[in-house]
């Protein structure tokens, strides 16, 4: 349960109906000042064709909508990127902690460039120069863009949580003679996971909102149908409220899951 | 005369502008029992962290059961499987099992199966006396059953020499014992050993060799019976009033 909650279940009787009536009423005013704007600029609301955008009934056969072929697109290039984004976070991150000064330059010029240059730029260049020279199309090109953005952050939080785990394990580790690998592999990296997951679920949150960018570049996203449906319909309102919505969803439920695993993880100790 | 199992040879530390251990030069025979003391920053705990290389020498040379410690990973990896070390700390893996922590080295360092590593852990835990203790957690130990899960670990690598570098100083007053009794019944057995301590008692029941240092020199080597009762420096005699004053 979120800690606001938590909160406002201890709170007497008298303050939670005066905080049920301040909630309420601001998000009465929310509403009612969208609702009327939208009435005095004489909007169409149809929310009734929003269903038929996720599954669409036609003489007793059943079609997939836009927006759910938009949110299968957004979840395949999501499930892409995370796992390229580990990888590629991982490399780099014991690249910039190994000996060799060639690997340690490589990860640092990676992750300066990267994240000091705008994710808009650098999607253009993939696009309109990367991609033609190494011949990948639309939705790989999305792929490899947000890998290597997100990827820089990754292997940050990688590194730290490498770092965060103590000194001492290490020691234990080459005192009774195992090599680097194994020290990793069996001592260092189960200890840094439950360090490193909290951060690492943020920013797969956020590969999951910065995927809608490559709706510029014309990937049938969740993004891209949603501005393609409005295109045809006129229901912009509807419809982004919808999308972000959708987008939400797939957040929350990412964060619950976590949630979920870190404790877990937590009691199995 | 038998030859040395370990041998340091002009033995230089540096870290940054303090020299830790300045032209340390000294040998231990197969079995000795050596106790290392002295007061703190005089380098006890660096020069025996050079012989299992956590600590890279600057200038020297240590040859252990006749390998010399170079840059060669090869050489520290044989070194370090014939050296046992026992941590101020214990530096138990949390996230393992005692049994875990006790198998982890020679499955994958020595390959043996998990069946004859786990065989191997069991007598030494038995040894240390928790056989009982298998299946725990670390942290659901005491300090002293964790000190003695550690020699165990150290053992479970059949290492010819074992270092403890103040295995008790983590300790609660009542545990140390323990420990100590557990080292006790190891150096009976015959097992060469480098101990780092400040349990004078201990020293006086198991060392054939004592040695004291200070800022970064070894300034006495001698038997416990002429270590205790006429030593040569000033400085050896100083530090043994204080800290048996009491």
């Amino acid at each position: 349960m979120p800690k606001v909650l938590r909160k406002y279940w201890r709170l007497s009787q008298r303050s939670r109906t005066f905080a049920t009536i301040q909630y309420l009423l601001f998000m009465g005013i929310l509403v009612w000042t969208v609702v009327h704007g939208a009435n005095q600029m004489g909007y169409q609301w149809q929310w009734y064709n929003i269903p038929d955008l996720f599954v669409k009934e036609f003489r007793g056969e059943y079609y997939v909508g836009r927006l759910t072929k938009g949110l299968w697109v957004t979840l395949q290039l999501t499930f892409w990127c995370v796992g390229l984004t580990l990888l590629v976070g991982l490399i780099t991150a014991l690249l910039r902690m190994s000996n060799s000064i060639s690997g340690k330059a490589l990860a640092t010029g990676y992750l300066e460039v990267v994240r000091n240059t705008p994710l808009l730029v650098q999607l253009y260049l993939f696009y309109f120069v990367f991609s033609p020279i190494l011949g990948i199309d639309r939705f790989w090109t999305g792929v490899v863009c947000l890998t290597f953005y997100e990827g820089s952050f990754v292997a940050e939080i990688i590194r730290s949580g490498i770092q965060s785990v103590d000194r001492g394990q290490w020691e234990a580790g080459d005192a009774v003679g195992l090599k680097k690998g194994d020290i990793y592999r069996y001592i260092v990296i189960p200890q840094a996971i439950p360090i490193m997951l909290p951060p690492l679920t943020g920013q797969i949150i956020n590969l999951v909102k910065h995927s809608a960018i490559v709706s510029v570049i014309a990937v049938a996203d969740l993004t891209t149908e949603g501005r393609n449906v409005i295109a045809d319909t006129f229901m912009s309102f509807e419809v982004w409220f919808t999308v972000a919505g959708i987008y939400l969803a797939i957040t929350l439920s990412l964060s619950i899951f976590v949630h979920w695993l870190e404790r877990r993880a937590a009691f199995s100790r | 005369m038998q030859k040395p199992i370990i041998k340091l040879r002009g033995v230089c530390k540096l870290f940054g502008q303090f020299q830790a251990l300045y032209d340390v030069s000294f040998d231990v025979k197969l079995g000795e029992r050596v106790v290392v003391c002295g007061p703190s920053g005089s380098g006890k705990s660096t020069m025996i962290r050079c012989i299992n290389r956590l600590e890279e020498h600057d200038s020297g040379e240590i040859t252990v059961d006749g390998i010399e410690l170079t840059e060669d990973m090869e050489n520290i990896l044989s070194v370090r499987r014939e050296v046992g070390m026992v941590f101020q700390q214990f530096n138990l893996f949390p996230h393992l099992t005692v049994l875990e922590n006790l198998v982890l080295a020679p499955m994958r360092a020595r390959k043996l199966s998990r069946t004859e590593a786990e065989k191997t852990a069991m007598e030494y835990l038995e040894r240390v006396r928790i056989p009982d203790q298998a299946s725990k957690y670390p942290a659901q130990l005491s300090g002293g059953q964790q000190q003695r899960v550690a020699i165990a670990r150290s053992l479970c690598m059949k290492p010819k020499i074992m270092l403890f570098d103040e295995p008790t100083s983590a300790l609660d007053p009542e545990m140390i014992k323990e420990v100590l009794d557990v080292m006790i019944e190891l150096a009976r057995d015959g097992m060469t050993m480098i101990v780092v301590t400040h349990e004078m008692g201990f020293a006086k029941t198991v060392a054939d060799t004592m040695v004291f240092m200070d800022h970064g020199r070894i300034v006495e080597v001698a038997p416990p019976s002429t270590f205790f009762t006429s030593p040569k420096s000033d400085r050896t005699q100083l530090f043994l009033s204080q800290i048996l004053s009491h």
